[in-house]
This record gives C-alpha cells, sequence and structure tokens, in this order.
C-alpha cells in the first residue's frame, strides 16, 4: 500500500466528471489508465488530494476512424487502438508508433490519450500527435476547446490542461495519397524510454518526388521537436526511382534543431548523433512505404 | 461504491478467481494489496510497485494487467483471475502445466505474473506463435533468475500444439 492517502471519485458519465474535476480544481487528478500516474503515486513523486477515475465513463471509450483521421477517446486503450484494422488504415503511424509503446500488458491498461497528457519528452505518442498535426479536446464544466498539439505540449511533463479540465478525446488526422510514415528509435531495451527517436512522414507528389517531408523527434528537448524538412529533402525523387536526397544534410539540418541533455544513458552527443541517424532512417523507411503503393506504375 | 470523494474506505463487489467478493478498501489500495493482505491471494507477488517487473500480473476482465498500478477501487464490478484461479481443480491450465513440463520456474518469483501474461498472450493470438511473438509478448515480465529460455519454449509448445482454454471472466 505505497501510495499516498487520496481521496477517490469514481463518476459514472462525463457530466459528473467535469463537476467533480470542477471541485477539486488542482488539488484534482485524472485517473485514466494510470500506468504511469500510479507508479508516481508508489514512488511518492506525486500526491494528488483528490484521484478523479474515468474508467466507469463508458462514452469515453471510443475510437472513430474517418477518412479525415482518427479521434481516439479518452478511454481508448494503447492496445485497443492498436488491434483497430480501421484506426491503423486510416492512420499507419498509430500502429507504428503504438508497437513502441512500453510493453503489451501495459498497453492493455495505459490510454492514448493518457500518453498525450502526461506529455513525458521521451514519449512516442505526443511527437505522432505533434508530427501530425494534431489536437486534443479539453473539456470543463459548461465548455471545451481544441488546443493544437504545438499548443498542448507545453514542457516536460506538462500539458496544456487546467485545473477542472478533462481530455476528453485526441484527434489525429489522416495524411493525403502518396504519403508514408515510420517511427524509428533507440531503447536500451525494446520498450523501455528512447534514447532518442524518429517520427516522419514524407508525402511524394505525381512524379514521386518529395512534396512534404517533417520530421517529429523525441528526449531530445522538453517537448516533441518537430522540423519539417521539405525544403532541404525535395523536391527530389523518392524511394522508388533512387535516393538522390542529400541526406547528410537533412540530418544536419534536424541536429541543428534540437537541444539534447545527457543522462547516466547518453551524452547529448551521443543522442543528437542517434536522431541524426534516425531522421535518415525513418525519413527513408516513410518515403519508401509512401510510394511502394504504385511503384509497379514506374 | 461512492461517487463522491472520499478518504474513508470504499466498497466494493468484484469478482476474483470466479467467486463474489464484496470488501472494503482505503482508495490507496492497489489491486495487488487488496488480493495478497485483504483476500490472502499470495501468488500474486510484488516486485517493483512500478510497473516494471510484471510479478503482480493477473487477469482484469480476461486482460493481463498489472494489479501493483490497478487501484483496488478500480476492480469494482469487475472480474480477476489471479494464479491462484487458473487451474480447474487438481488439473493444471496447460500454460501451467507446460511451465512444469519444461522446467520454466526457477526461484519462482516470476512465475504466476509470467503464467498470466502468457495465457493472456494466448488467448488474444489466433494463430502460431513464433519465438519472437512470445518474447515481446513477455517483455514487460521479469526473470531474476534469468530462465527465460525455458520459459519461451513452454509457452511456445502451449501456443503451437493445442487449443487454450479461454479464462473464464466470472461473469457466467
Amino acid at each position: 500500500m505505497k501510495p499516498p492517502p487520496f481521496d477517490y471519485h469514481g463518476p459514472a458519465s462525463l457530466g459528473e466528471t467535469l463537476r467533480v474535476l470542477a471541485e477539486v480544481g488542482p488539488h484534482g487528478k485524472v485517473l485514466a489508465g494510470g500506468q504511469s500516474l500510479i507508479p508516481l503515486l508508489n514512488m511518492r513523486l506525486a500526491a494528488p488530494a483528490h484521484l478523479v477515475d474515468i474508467n466507469r465513463v463508458a462514452e469515453l471509450d471510443t475510437i472513430a476512424a474517418e477518412p479525415g483521421g482518427v479521434r481516439v477517446g479518452a478511454l481508448a486503450r494503447h492496445a485497443a487502438v492498436e488491434r483497430s484494422a480501421a484506426a491503423r488504415a486510416v492512420q499507419p503511424l498509430l500502429g507504428q508508433a503504438l508497437r513502441l509503446v512500453a510493453h503489451p500488458v501495459i498497453r492493455n491498461r495505459g490510454t492514448v490519450v493518457g500518453s498525450l497528457v502526461h506529455a513525458d519528452p521521451s514519449a512516442e505518442l505526443p511527437a505522432v500527435l505533434a508530427l501530425l498535426g494534431g489536437s486534443v479536446r479539453l473539456a470543463r464544466l459548461g465548455g471545451e476547446r481544441e488546443v493544437a498539439a504545438a499548443e498542448f505540449f507545453t514542457g516536460p511533463l506538462e500539458s496544456a490542461v487546467a485545473p477542472g479540465e478533462l481530455a476528453v478525446s485526441a484527434f489525429f488526422p489522416a495524411l493525403p495519397e502518396r504519403s508514408g510514415t515510420a517511427f524509428c528509435e533507440v531503447a536500451r531495451r525494446h520498450g523501455d524510454y528512447a534514447v532518442a527517436g524518429v517520427a516522419a512522414a514524407v508525402t511524394l507528389d505525381e512524379d514521386f518526388r518529395i512534396a512534404a517531408a517533417r520530421v517529429a523527434c523525441v528526449s531530445v528537448g522538453p517537448v516533441p521537436v518537430v522540423a519539417d524538412v521539405t525544403e532541404v529533402c525535395g523536391p527530389r525523387p523518392a524511394a522508388s526511382v533512387g535516393w538522390d536526397v542529400d541526406w547528410d544534410a537533412v540530418a544536419r539540418a534536424v541536429q541543428d534543431r534540437i537541444d539534447p541533455e545527457e543522462d547516466i544513458h547518453a551524452t547529448a552527443t551521443y543522442r543528437r548523433h542517434l536522431t541524426g541517424v534516425l531522421v535518415t532512417r525513418a525519413l527513408k523507411s516513410a518515403a519508401h512505404e509512401a510510394g511502394h503503393g504504385e511503384q509497379g506504375e514506374l | 461504491m461512492t461517487e463522491s470523494g472520499s478518504r474513508e474506505d470504499v466498497e466494493i463487489k468484484l469478482s476474483v478467481n470466479g467467486r463474489p467478493v464484496a470488501a472494503a478498501v482505503e482508495p490507496r489500495t492497489t489491486l495487488a494489496g487488496l488480493l495478497r493482505d485483504e483476500l490472502g491471494l499470495t501468488g500474486t507477488n510484488i516486485g517493483c510497485d512500478t510497473t516494471s517487473c510484471g510479478a503482480c500480473t493477473v487477469l482484469l476482465d480476461g486482460r493481463a494487467v498489472k494489479s501493483c498500478t490497478v487501484v483496488g477501487a478500480q476492480a469494482h464490478g469487475r472480474s480477476v483471475v489471479t494464479i491462484e484461479g487458473l487451474a480447474d481443480g487438481d488439473r493444471l491450465h496447460p500454460v501451467q502445466r507446460a511451465f512444469h513440463e519444461h522446467h520454466a520456474v526457477q526461484c519462482g518469483f516470476c512465475t504466476p505474473g509470467m503464467v498470466l501474461a502468457a495465457v493472456s498472450l494466448l488467448g488474444s493470438a489466433p494463430g502460431p506463435l513464433t519465438e519472437q511473438d512470445v518474447r515481446l509478448a513477455l517483455k514487460g515480465n521479469l526473470c531474476r533468475c534469468t530462465g527465460y529460455h525455458n520459459i519461451i519454449q513452454a509457452v511456445l509448445a502451449v501456443a503451437n500444439t493445442q487449443a487454450v482454454p479461454a479464462v473464464s471472466n466470472g461473469d457466467e
């Protein structure tokens, strides 16, 4: 029985959840999957006075995949999104990233929206949301707002969620036709915190030249670092017709944008090096995927 | 089950190993603590309390979770299966039997969590499994005796030789 004492609230509806959150204000913490929060409590690194458990709020357990993107409700577990063929079809990067999140037993319990709100700078899903330019819907008693990814992540373990607010869903936009994605990372053990990691999205034009290329880097800044490398990459032929891209220049362009820190696992220099390698690897893989579907026609 | 917040005990009802259980738990009691300290089911081991080791893995509504990071009150209305509930009387569950046959047990501390994570994997995997599938599925379960080889072989033996009966979620 390690967690510090707290008041437990188990609301059964969204309305009631918002009323409780309004009441407890800054002293409340939302409990969804609990895979980051409960360890923090067990380690006594956090001691909220009130835990508001949303696990009974069935209306938050949703995954809606539409042509424009995937909206994931606050109670959708990592494993459920990972299993959703519809979600993976609309936005393959979700499946590519979720495979790297912790391990299956944790993914049975942890939630996608919970990962976003936790805003760990080494986590995969914040990078996915940032890369795709997605958003998080925040509800409070008497209103709601949609916050773009660029404004949502405000610092390490800090998000735009204000006291009294609940992140009810997140939206992961689809990419245009002839797009591909990839998530590459280096961790000390599979599923452990990434020493460095890169999500990439590439869109090709009708001549299979790179029309858009973006990356989002984890573990090298206080929030996911998004870099648009379209100009450095293109417009040059991509995967299917040869690699006429100056990948070293692309890697350098991203390395110039990051500000990694040193810890016991890696020096800042090593993280910068890894990020460069992973940028190239992820972009090549994404470009290959983007071109793959129509390669035969070339 | 109170819906207003209280540091006082929370009244909960759940199914544990197919039997109805009613308990009053302090809000900060984890499911692992509830199982071990209140219900005496000490087969669920606590290694790290931080989701790292997997020794406390149980099935919650049929899926493996780490009971050190589920609040006991969250089990209200749910069904829990621990290692004690896996065998059918004297007949071991196929995964337990395979662990026995492949000598997949050394000190035994990780075994309950390993078995339940494996049961969850086998219940959700439709087809044959590769060694890599099993390794990835069990990577959240640590064996400090490092006896992974026989554990993987045991799970593979079950996966690729027989149908694994679904574990009752206690609701029937």
